[in-house]
């Protein structure tokens, strides 16, 4: 008989702080650049040179730590983790261990099995590390200290989840609260957010945990489920056949859907962590706190319950819309200037996403402005354009961000309701298709479909469909 | 030779006189080194052209008027440890055998807005681990007063330097010690401020709770003009301290009637030397002659703060190392097969013995298991030390004592038994411990012909009470250099 396991999964969540300089220089943050160009003494790693905090990467800890409801430590320290390694320029990554900025937080997610919160052990703040880059023709390797020093927090869940569902959904959970927070952009694939997955398997009703592995290389979503459900098996495999899981550090390859052992616990370093004595004490007071707590924006939940109060959309509108904040940004601008809350929404919910689906992008990638999506709308209400121009137009919106009136304008897009001419279009449709005509007015009545779309066929679909159907059916049923 | 009898603040007056000008001292200073370095060895790098150019470029500086600070043009040597844009700084370790720096440390830039000119860089203590000096891997430095003796350490090539003649004064930093035990050796003047006091960007850091840079000079003026110039709040350095007022000056005042000075026992028990004992009696009876008032009292933990010391420093010591690697800059090994062995070859070519006893000792007070019988206790060791001096304080002005317990041991003498040349940094660890200011004059000779000092400690930020004391006394002798003999 064989027994049934229970998943038992921790997140350790990395996530780059959106500030505009490095945690401790005032080095830029910025992506790219010339390798070693966004660097000075301090980010180096120069002898003589100390790290000074920036304030900033605080406050975002600190708004992501009241937002996941942690309690915030008024007494930090910064610590150094000491270990060998070229893209650290010091040989010690200066992160904290025995006093994080944030303890003892939860979020609520929500799956098909319903809600739950997931404990958050811990949130602490520490500094990038900078790239190896190869030479494949060379012998030798290249470190690029652009990233050195570019601030992180790392948010440590409890192990409190079971499953790959509620692992997406505390993940999307987070992201969305440290984009609303503004905190962090937080994209999985560029490395803004990085997920390890700390898993074990126990027989269901087990009241120990069974050894844990720890899967690092997770760049999506879809491979951190894929990880979990093979990481699950290859643990339960391994009790099934007698052996033991060992406590290592897994790397997952996603092409091959596979991971293997990086390093095992004996292997595990010493980090030698002690207080960093170039850094003081962080201390918050309590004015500081509340000036950060005052200054919390809106976060989705909150969000959700005023779009429903103030704009009177459905549930589903509502949590398409504010899955992003960049998206729910558009929104509330688009809406402020067109005043048409439920067709703003359509445009987003329907054509948006598909096309965000199409170019493989996400919701934060979003380029257009709401003036020219408020434009559109206009347009449409004025009746000035069709539905099917509108798509049209829209695509180019979404791609280039254009001006829907001027390149309605210069396209010659514009709905013609002139009758008259509507009216001698039609009239020749009718005598060119005396079939038609002769199956409606014997009762096929499907047959103005036909009808009408040699119509638009003829006016380059400029004309109104409504009239079209009107006017025909006028003249079918003389 | 009489240019270089004078002081780095008589100097200072003589170039706004016109009597002399900044080329003259530098060429003065650029002679001296010639005739005495290859005998003394107090620097590692001198910057003859450099030198030269920066003198006249700060001549033509001081007759336009743009600079006339008591030290603009008075050229000043800098222990190697302090970061000089475009001039080697090698903490005298092969490791930074080829480390030219891409900025100039904070201190060092203070002194360059004031007009001094930077002659060279000193030799110490290989990353200033040590009390003699010898652990340089760039040769060891000689006592002027008797080249068979060492200089103390680690700053014993800023304190040769002066003593010497080679420099008007110079920078040394001091961990446990390194500024006022070397100044103690060779009878100049040299005081550690504060904590935080002095920025400590551009410092190459052993152990940073503790480092702090400081003036070595012939007199007590000379320290309190050179550390009113140093001083400053920077916001690079985040342990730096935005002090009330930087002026130091005003405290040169001949008198101490009524000030309290504290006489610790225990200072004067076992281990200290009966010559050093006497002499630095001697000066607190000076001191007591003008109107202070003496007392003898129990400091207590004075035991605890060596082997406190020790893991501090050593275990901050054991990562702030960690940067020297082969990697960036300073010395690679030549023959080493992937990272790894580069690392170990590299730091085992590349430090010395004394480094790495003291990155081992530091590595395993940190180590898991280790950390909180080690390296916490010895935190709250710190902090208790601390309460026992703000006790003293409560009741004394300062506290007088030695600055070592011997005058300087013969070279070759003290690298042998480490545990004894440790013990030798009893009078000026704790004060390093409690981030307490502390200045050494120097206060007669021995039998030998060999320089003592005397040790005065304040309390934090009361720099001002000690200079005081110590220019009084001062005032009761005359300096005497080693070629008075």
């Amino acid at each position: 008989m064989s027994k049934e396991y229970e998943t038992v999964i921790g997140l350790e969540v990395h996530v780059e702080l959106a500030t505009k300089t490095k945690i401790f220089c005032s080095c830029s943050t910025a992506f790219g650049g010339a390798p070693n160009t966004h660097t000075c003494p301090v980010c180096t790693g120069m002898p003589g040179s100390l790290p000074v905090l920036n304030k900033q990467v605080v406050e975002y800890a600190i708004a992501v730590g009241l937002a996941t409801n942690c309690t915030i430590t008024k007494n930090g320290k910064f610590d150094r983790k000491n270990y060998f390694y070229p893209d650290n320029p010091q040989n010690y990554q200066i992160s904290q261990l025995y006093l994080p900025i944030c303890r003892n937080g939860k979020v609520e997610i929500e799956t098909e099995q319903g809600k739950k919160a997931i404990g958050i052990h811990e949130i602490h703040m520490e500094e990038d590390a900078g790239k190896l880059v190869h030479d494949e023709w060379g012998d030798c390797s290249l470190v690029d200290f652009n990233r050195s020093g570019v601030p992180l927090i790392e948010i440590v869940s409890e192990p409190d989840m079971r499953s790959a569902d509620e692992v997406i959904a505390y993940l999307e959970k987070l992201r969305l609260i440290i984009q609303y927070l503004g905190a962090s952009d937080c994209k999985l694939n560029e490395g803004s957010m990085r997920a390890d997955v700390n898993l074990s398997v126990r027989e269901v009703g087990a009241t120990e945990f069974g050894t844990r592995t720890e899967m690092k290389n997770l760049n999506s979503f879809k491979a951190i489920a894929r990880a979990i459900e093979a990481e699950r098996e290859r643990q339960i495999d391994l009790l099934e056949s007698g052996e033991e899981v060992i406590q290592e550090t897994r790397r997952w390859d996603d092409t091959k859907e596979y991971s293997y052992a990086m390093r095992s616990k004996e292997d595990a370093q010493d980090y030698r962590y002690f207080p960093d004595p170039d850094l003081v004490p962080i201390i918050i007071s309590d004015e500081w706190l509340e000036e950060i707590k005052s200054r919390q924006p809106e976060l989705r939940d909150e969000k959700m319950a005023r779009y429903a109060k103030e704009y009177e959309l459905p549930e589903y509108d509502i949590s398409v819309i504010t899955s992003s904040k960049h998206m729910a940004d558009i929104f509330e601008k688009t809406v402020e200037i067109c005043h048409s809350a439920k067709k703003v929404s359509n445009w987003l919910m329907v054509e948006t996403m598909r096309l965000l689906k199409e170019h493989d992008m996400e919701a934060e990638d979003i380029k257009f402005s709401p003036e020219n999506l408020a434009k559109l709308v206009a347009l449409t209400d004025a009746k000035a354009i069709n539905s099917t121009v509108a798509k049209e137009v829209f695509e180019h919106v979404f791609e280039e961000d254009i001006d829907p009136e001027k390149y309605v304008e210069e396209h010659g897009l514009k709905t013609v309701n002139d009758e008259g001419a509507l009216r001698s279009t039609i009239e020749k449709i009718v005598e060119a298709n005396p079939q038609s005509v002769e199956d409606y007015r014997n009762g096929k009545k499907k047959a103005i479909g036909f009808l009408v779309g040699q119509t638009m066929k003829e006016m380059k679909g400029k004309a109104d469909p409504g009239m079209v159907n009107q006017i025909l059916t006028e003249i079918l049923e003389k | 030779m009489d240019l270089l009898n004078l002081t780095a603040v008589e100097l200072g007056k003589k170039i706004q006189a016109k009597e002399t000008n900044a080329v003259e001292a530098v060429q003065a200073v650029l002679a001296q080194i010639d005739k005495m370095d290859d005998t003394i060895h107090s620097y590692v790098t001198v910057d003859k052209e450099g030198a030269m150019e920066r003198a006249q470029k700060v001549q033509k500086q001081i007759e336009e008027g743009v600079i006339s600070g008591p030290l603009a043009g008075v050229p000043v040597a800098i222990k190697d440890n302090m970061c000089t844009e475009g001039i080697l700084t090698t903490c005298s370790s092969k490791i930074l055998e080829n480390f030219y720096p891409t900025y100039t440390a904070e201190a060092v830039l203070n002194l360059e807005k004031a007009g001094a000119i930077v002659v060279g860089k000193t030799n110490m203590d290989e990353f200033a681990m040590g009390s003699t000096t010898e652990t340089s891997a760039y040769g060891v430095t000689r006592n002027p007063w008797n080249t068979e003796h060492v200089p103390g350490g680690s700053s014993g090539g800023s304190c040769t330097a002066v003593s010497a003649n080679e420099c008007f004064f110079a920078l040394g930093s001091d961990t446990g010690g390194s500024i006022r035990q070397p100044s103690s050796f060779c009878g100049v003047a040299g005081i550690k401020p504060t904590y935080g006091t002095v920025s400590r960007y551009g410092l190459i850091a052993y152990g940073s709770s503790l480092d702090q840079i400081g003036p070595v000079a012939k007199d007590v003026t000379d320290c309190a003009t050179i550390l009113e110039t140093i001083a400053s709040y920077d916001k690079k350095d985040s342990t730096s301290y935005k002090r009330d007022s930087y002026d130091f000056t005003s405290a040169l005042v001949d008198d101490v009637k009524g000030m309290k000075i504290g006489i610790p026992k225990g200072y004067f028990g076992e281990g200290l030397d009966k010559e050093v004992s006497d002499a630095v009696m001697a000066a607190a009876k000076e001191l007591e002659k003008k109107g202070a008032i003496l007392e003898e009292f129990d400091l207590g933990l004075i035991d605890y703060a060596i082997p406190a010391y020790y893991v501090i420093a050593d275990a901050e010591a054991s990562s702030n190392l960690a940067r020297f690697d082969g990697v960036k800059y300073g010395y690679r090994a030549e023959d080493y097969n992937g990272l790894h062995n580069m690392y170990k070859k590299t730091r085992s070519e590349g430090f010395g013995a004394e480094v790495k006893r003291r990155i081992m000792l530091g590595s395993f007070v940190l180590s898991s298991g280790y950390y909180d019988a080690y390296y916490l206790k010895a935190l709250r060791t710190k902090a208790l030390i601390k309460q026992e001096f703000d006790k003293a304080f409560s009741k004394y002005d300062m506290i007088l004592g030695p600055a070592a317990p011997t005058t300087a041991p013969k070279i070759g003498s003290s690298l042998s038994d480490p545990i004894k040349m440790y013990l030798g940094d009893i009078y000026t660890i704790s004060v390093n411990l409690a981030g307490l200011p502390g200045i050494s004059v120097p206060c007669g000779v021995d039998s030998k012909g060999l320089p003592i000092g005397v040790q005065l400690i304040g309390d934090c930020f009361q720099e001002k009470k000690i200079l005081r004391a110590a220019y009084a006394f001062e005032q009761t002798r005359s300096y005497q250099s080693p070629f008075d003999k």
